[in-house]
């Protein structure tokens, strides 16, 4: 039998190079990858390759650097719709992030299947991006936002979802990985409900993307969205991803160049999909910093990464328990590399402080989950989330960490 | 505790967060202001006994972290008897203390010179000025939850 390579981990470490960065005289455990993860030397790279070769605003123009930056643009979009499974190329929008994309959705698909009394169901754990536009949307609809209880393992209760999708949801939207806990959706089952009423499913891939192979068509939703930065790509860039016939069907969501066919003060067309939503000059090099993060985890094998995760996260939630008062928050069955947790008689807030000076960087806060947050009856907790390149020496860092806080803390 | 977090978190402060002084809601309150930052979720409640242009007592109810902890307990302490105006100057002595525009002005501030290292954390002078921001909304008497942000 042929055994897998083994994950080299500290080459994979070497691809990084703000991970030799020393904070404090230590070198940084970066473990807030849920927020933004570092970038490797290729996606650098191929960002730089974009400014030093083929810059120039991209479409309609006639010089070569404009058609070598729209090459390298569309080439991007082509690769991206690769990684995602998607069936064409054109059902690939680039946009800033997850936030804009889940805003976009909400606005033109709210505006389009949208009446009053309609009803658009989440869930409890959605981050704020994907609560504050459906609310935004409601108000112009008269529709209303429902929301799915969480279990207190910190997993969607799915007959209490499945009771709330009735003939009158006409919008499903449901974080695919959550951020606050790492609790990874049945998004199979949640679409096959959405599917028998009828509703349209929208999915917040913000944090599956670095950890899970995606196919967009598989998982039988009508629109993706995910963030560049939280995969290894650069920040301010995103794709939105939707089925081709409802990209033609809805409403665009900005005006502005690129997007029209035919302007007159009379009456303006506008162009097909993907153009369709990208008004304005877009992020032009990100994209191509984007596909490179895409080559690099496909490279490193997307099964060989989340195993790795899990290891680490396990690893973590087994070091983590031997800390006296400590609570992991979020124990889901299915989760990807994310530990939150509190401390009694310790605040978030402090053990980030105590965690930074020994050059361990976790998030504290409510992690723009507050309704997750008042579920659990905390204000915030505290939240180690890991990447492909961080190890279990780090872990131990953490936990060293927090027994220092403990002993600041406790009286 | 290395040195830095030494400077941070001063013995008064500790001892103020795991025992905060004057804690609980006031019954013969006349002013009371909400503040709230969304940054971590930090709550309190400041209740403020006020005669004759001058706080008779303070006392406050809330859940935080030890720095705004600590902060509303010894801002509860500093504000006996003190009158309105000059409490209107120490919060802003204090907010530029912590926010290291001004050096520690022992005379002026007194025991709450302890916050001082918080201007090596820039994240954490919100925490620290949680409490004095409200306190300014209770005496300007202003209704709305106070926002650090």
């Amino acid at each position: 039998m042929i055994s897998a390579p083994a994950y080299d981990l500290e080459k994979v470490r070497a691809d990084f190079p703000i991970l030799s960065e020393e904070v404090r005289g230590q070198p940084i455990a970066y473990l807030d990858n849920a927020a933004s993860s570092q970038k490797p030397r290729s996606v650098l790279d191929a960002v730089d390759h974009v400014y030093e070769t083929g810059y120039a605003n991209i479409h309609r123009g006639v010089h070569v650097l404009s058609e070598r930056a729209t090459e390298h643009y569309e080439r991007s979009r082509r690769r991206m719709a690769k990684f995602i499974g998607a069936q064409s190329a054109d059902e690939v929008i680039f946009l800033r992030g997850t936030t804009e994309g889940l805003n976009l959705v909400a606005s033109s698909l709210g505006r389009y299947a949208l009446r009053e009394g309609d009803e658009v169901l989440l869930t409890g754990m959605e981050h704020h991006s994907n609560i504050v536009p459906w609310q935004m949307v409601a108000e112009l609809t008269g529709a209303k936002v429902v929301a799915a209880p969480v279990t207190d393992r910190g997993e969607l209760d799915m007959d209490a979802f499945a009771a709330l999708v009735n003939d009158r949801t006409r919008i499903v939207s449901v974080v695919h990985v959550s951020n606050a806990l790492g609790t990874v959706n049945p998004v199979d089952e949640i679409a096959r409900l959405a599917r028998e009423r009828g509703a349209y499913l929208v999915l917040d891939g913000a944090q599956a993307a670095p950890h899970l192979t995606l196919d967009v068509q598989e998982l039988g939703c009508d629109f993706y969205c995910l963030s560049g930065h939280k995969m290894y790509g650069p920040s301010g860039i995103g794709l939105l991803w939707g089925k081709k016939r409802l990209l033609e069907a809805i409403p665009p969501y900005q005006g502005g160049g690129e997007m029209i066919r035919t302007v007159s003060f009379e009456r303006t067309t506008y162009a097909e999909p993907p153009a369709k939503f990208e008004a304005g000059t877009p992020n032009i090099a990100g994209p191509v910093g984007l596909a490179a993060a895409a080559d690099y985890l496909e490279a490193l094998g997307i099964p060989e990464v989340a195993g790795h995760e899990a290891r680490v996260r396990e690893y973590a939630e087994s070091r983590l328990s031997e800390i006296p008062g400590l609570r992991v928050v979020g124990t889901a069955r299915e989760k990807a590399a994310v530990v939150s947790f509190v401390v009694d008689g310790v605040h978030p807030h402090d053990l980030g402080t105590v965690l930074d000076q020994e050059g361990v960087a976790v998030r504290t806060g409510h992690h723009c989950t507050q309704p997750l947050m008042a579920r659990f009856g905390v204000p915030a907790t505290a939240r180690a989330s890991f990447g492909l390149y961080n190890t279990e020496a780090e872990v131990d860092r953490l936990a060293a960490g927090l027994r220092t806080a403990l002993e600041v803390f406790r009286p | 505790m290395n040195d830095a977090l030494r400077d941070l978190y001063r013995e008064v402060i500790l001892d103020h967060s795991r025992r905060p002084r004057n804690f609980g809601a006031m019954d013969a309150a006349n002013r009371q202001s909400d503040g709230f930052n969304p940054l971590c979720g930090d709550r309190l409640r400041l209740f403020l006994l006020v005669e004759d242009g001058a706080v008779r007592q303070a006392s406050f109810v809330g859940d935080g972290c030890a720095i705004s902890t600590a902060s509303a307990s010894l801002l509860t302490e500093a504000m006996h008897g003190r009158p309105e105006d000059e409490a209107l100057q120490l919060v802003e002595r204090f907010r530029s203390m912590v926010s290291g525009e001004s050096e520690p002005d022992e005379e002026a501030l007194g025991k709450l010179t302890v916050f001082a290292g918080v201007r090596d954390y820039p994240t954490r002078v919100k925490c620290a000025t949680l409490a004095w921001h409200t306190l300014r909304a209770a005496i300007k008497r202003s209704q709305e939850t106070v926002k650090t942000e």
